[in-house]
């Protein structure tokens, strides 16, 4: 994508990111939320990464956002009074959240920039992740499958009423 | 002409920073946790980007995994806060603090 | 020459034994007390005499029973060693030890305490066996301090009564002091001799090495002879021997006349070859001894009770063995030892017949005329009487000469004339004793006079071979059996008149002032006042030291427990637990229960981290 783009989409990005973290009314945060969701999948389109794009939009922006505001609607959560904590602690966060930006900057500047190397054909594609999954991977993947079942059956038990 | 390397990644850091910033001050426990994610879509930008500078599928299959470990995660995370308020009636971080001395 | 045995240890281990059955089996059977208890300790007097005979000319037996000490260089055995001077006194120890204890039978009868007693009798004889034929120091050692174990456990006997404990007491108290000195003595010796390479306090390896110790000699005989001060009661730790008296009569006898007291004169007479080297530590010995005697002579001439008297009369006597010792006259210090431990028994067990058969009466204004209605009794203590005195041909005649002319010969007569003027008093002391208790109108009540009788057979009996001995232990060669270590020459006949002159002067005013002029001796007392009181009350010395060193440990104990135990100590203590509290309380307030707070923590950490990277 053209630098231009890419400023621009930025920009949106950040200003999304920012309404999660300050606007008061949650289900206008999740909402922001989805936004940030679905121009960081642009990013990833940009990036020759059309599956993991895919992705991002159907389980990220799509299921777990979604998660997210049935839990609010439940909880029948209103408009606090007083939303953030207090002023001491909102200058140090900001000042902290400031010198981590900074810090991790700087620590990537430093860093020598890996060698650019080409792109393969077909890369980014689902036949090319598949490989790498079905076969390097296949444990962390068997795992992964193991650690959703667990989840499945915690979030049954944590959430069940008690009877 | 794709925009450098290091653009994507300092992008990356500022949406991690505003992340914490999100966990730090905020009361309400959901909002915190969406912060949370927050920090892990940052990431995964950052891997996305590495991945395709380095032109190696292993940073895009890394974010596979972090998708599928967040929705487990969220998942479970929210059942916690559900079963803490039915307890205690309330989503205020600040009305959880049981560990105090 | 040195021959060695294997069963020489058993002398010492009869009478453990005799312990063992006392305190195991004795409780219960009182009867059989009553013969192993002085059985043992007769059957140790046949062995030593068995011994005696077999030990060769000029030489001793020994028997290295085990090896005990192994420190590095250092050794220290487990031995024993008969020689000239410890056959004498084993002999004399088990001896008259044997005849104490038959005495104690009959005087102990019916005590609740039976089994008891005989068990401390018997450890006090196997603790005082292990002293004089100990062949190292340190062993030696073990004996001292056991010897002041029994007795203090004997002297408080009778503990229910709170000063017979206290005088109990007092005696290990004193007798640690002293111990200290003897300590100490001994430490320099093992210093000094370790500079050269030697590790032991073997008495033949010190008497072989001596010369290494010529430059601390004065020294290490000081020190030493502060522990036989202690233990002889020489001034000025001889306080605990008159309360001493608090313990049962045989008692008495044996510790504070014939044995215990005696092991202070056993030892310097053991390290004679090192007093010959620090001949200005043998002037302090000569010195203190005849000081002692006298004011100890002193104080007797104003006592009334009977065992008193006795008492500052032992601690007299000793004086004079340490004058004997102190002017070189080893063979007739121990000498008088010997004869010493015969007529002093004897009067201790005569008074403590008498006592008996008053039905426990100690105070002599309370006896009198005693002569007619215990015959035996009155009979040995006459001959007892006489052996103290010095009066030819009984035994104390021959002793006390020997040191007499030696302390005037030698090198500060002056000594000697004390020692003649404590002769005198001497004998007019025993005579006062002898004739306030044994004649004129007897004094005591109604009751007891009527209860008046002689003491059965198992008393008088060793009474009466005592008196033998004290009659005819002074033809007895001890001087020429020690062989001849410095010169001790006989006294020319003047001399002798002179003294038995004294010893009659003194025996004829006793009578004088007490058969014959009964009034006088009160007349004498209030004409000299408050002299007369400070003698009396024995100069007032346990007052002083009350006064100048009990008071002040026991202020000094009140200090400590009431400030500087509760205040200062645990103070800090618990000062500690109250910071330690304190800094907690603060740092507590770190943990609010809020998450986000803890999270701010992680950042901070995770900044800290980064920041370090990325500036290296």
């Amino acid at each position: 994508m053209s630098p231009l783009l890419f400023l621009l989409l930025a920009a949106l990005t950040v200003a999304s990111a920012l309404t999660v973290v300050v606007h008061q009314n949650p289900v206008h945060s999740a909402c922001a939320l989805v936004l940030t969701l679905c121009l960081l999948a642009v990013f990833f389109l940009g990036l020759d990464a059309q599956l993991v794009a895919l992705l991002q939009v159907i389980v990220y922006a799509g299921a777990i956002v979604v998660l997210f505001l049935f839990v609010i609607m439940l909880l029948n959560l209103q408009v606090e009074a007083r939303a953030m904590a207090g002023t001491l602690l909102v200058g140090t966060a900001a000042v902290g959240g400031v010198a981590l930006a900074v810090l991790i900057v700087t620590a990537l500047r430093r860093a020598a920039p890996p060698a650019g190397r080409g792109v393969p054909a077909g890369f980014g594609e689902t036949a090319a992740l598949a490989r790498q999954l079905f076969t390097v991977y296949l444990l962390p993947f068997e795992l992964t499958s193991l650690l959703l079942l667990v989840a499945i059956v915690g979030a049954v038990a944590l959430a069940k009423k008690p009877s | 002409m794709t925009p450098p390397l290091a653009w994507y990644l300092g992008l990356s850091a500022v949406l991690f920073a505003i992340g914490v910033l999100g966990v730090l001050i905020r009361r309400n426990v959901i909002v915190i946790f969406m912060a949370i994610e927050l920090m892990l879509n940052a990431v995964n930008l950052s891997f996305v980007a590495l991945a395709r500078s380095l032109g190696s599928m292993d940073g895009q299959v890394i974010v596979f995994f972090v998708m599928t470990v967040a929705a487990a995660e969220a998942a479970v995370g929210l059942a916690i806060i559900l079963s803490m308020f039915r307890n205690r009636e309330t989503t205020n971080a600040d009305e959880l603090a049981t560990l105090k001395w | 020459m040195v021959i060695e045995t294997t069963w020489l240890g058993w002398i010492v281990a009869l009478p453990a034994l005799g312990v063992l059955f006392n305190v195991f089996v004795g409780r219960r059977a009182t009867g059989a007390v009553e013969l192993v208890g002085p059985g043992l300790v007769g059957a140790a007097f046949a062995l030593a005499v068995w011994a005696a005979l077999r030990r060769p000319e000029g030489g001793a037996l020994h028997d290295h029973v085990y090896t005990w000490i192994v420190a590095g260089p250092f050794r220290a055995e487990a031995g024993l060693r008969l020689d000239a001077l410890a056959m004498v006194m084993t002999l004399v120890v088990t001896g008259v030890g044997f005849l104490i204890h038959i005495y104690s039978v009959g005087y102990m009868h019916g005590d609740q305490g039976f089994a008891r007693y005989f068990a401390y009798l018997n450890l006090f004889t196997t603790a005082m066996l292990i002293l004089v034929l100990a062949d190292n120091l340190v062993l030696l050692f073990v004996g001292w301090e056991g010897v002041g174990l029994c007795s203090y456990l004997l002297i408080g006997f009778w503990y229910e009564k709170p000063e017979n404990a206290a005088a109990g007491k007092k005696a290990f108290l004193v007798n640690r002091v002293g111990d200290a000195g003897f300590l100490l003595g001994l430490f320099l010796i093992v210093a000094t001799l370790g500079n050269h390479g030697i590790w032991t306090l073997d008495v033949a390896a010190l008497e072989q090495h001596r010369d290494l110790l010529r430059e601390v000699a004065p020294w290490v005989c000081l020190l030493l002879f502060v522990g036989a001060t202690g233990k002889s009661a020489q001034l000025p730790l001889y306080v605990w021997l008159p309360d001493a008296m608090a313990g049962p009569t045989p008692v008495s006898a044996l510790i504070h006349a014939a044995t215990m007291v005696t092991a202070g004169v056993y030892m310097i007479a053991r390290l004679h070859f090192l007093y010959a080297l620090a001949p200005a530590a043998l002037a302090v010995v000569a010195v203190v001894g005849a000081l002692t005697a006298l004011f100890a002579a002193a104080v007797a001439t104003a006592q009334m009770d009977i065992k008193k008297v006795l008492a500052y009369s032992t601690v007299s006597q000793l004086g004079y063995m340490f004058l004997g010792l102190g002017v070189g006259a080893t063979g007739a210090a121990v000498f008088h030892l010997v004869t010493h431990a015969f007529f002093k028994a004897l009067l201790f067990l005569g008074a403590g017949s008498v006592i008996h058969g008053l039905g426990g009466e100690q105070d002599m204004e309370r006896m009198g005329g005693l002569g007619t209605r215990m015959r035996i009794t009155f009979v040995t203590m006459a001959a007892g009487t006489l052996a103290i005195a010095g009066v030819p041909p009984f035994s104390g005649f021959f002793s006390k000469d020997e040191i007499l002319w030696n302390a005037c010969a030698g090198a500060f007569p002056v000594l000697g004339v004390i020692g003649l003027l404590v002769a005198f008093l001497t004998a007019f002391y025993t005579g006062r004793l002898f004739c306030m208790t044994f004649f004129g109108e007897c004094r005591a009540s109604e009751d007891v006079q009527h209860h008046l009788h002689e003491s059965p057979a198992v008393m008088t009996l060793p009474l009466v071979v005592l008196a033998v001995l004290a009659c005819a232990g002074g033809f007895l060669d001890v001087p020429g059996l020690l062989g001849g270590e410095g010169h001790e020459a006989h006294a020319p006949l003047a001399f002798m008149l002179l003294a038995t002159a004294l010893a009659a002067g003194g025996l004829g005013l006793a009578w004088a002032l007490y058969v014959k002029w009964p009034g006088l001796p009160s007349l004498v007392a209030w004409r000299l006042g408050a002299f007369y009181r400070l003698v009396r009350d024995k100069f007032r010395v346990d007052e002083l030291y009350d006064a100048a060193v009990v008071r002040p440990v026991f202020a000094l104990a009140e200090v400590s427990a009431t400030r500087i135990d509760p205040q200062l100590i645990d103070g800090a203590v618990n000062g500690a637990g109250r910071v330690v509290s304190a800094t907690s309380g603060a740092w507590r307030r770190y943990q609010t229960g809020n998450v986000q707070h803890y999270a701010l923590s992680f950042l901070a950490g995770a900044l800290a981290l980064l920041g370090y990277w990325v500036t290296r």
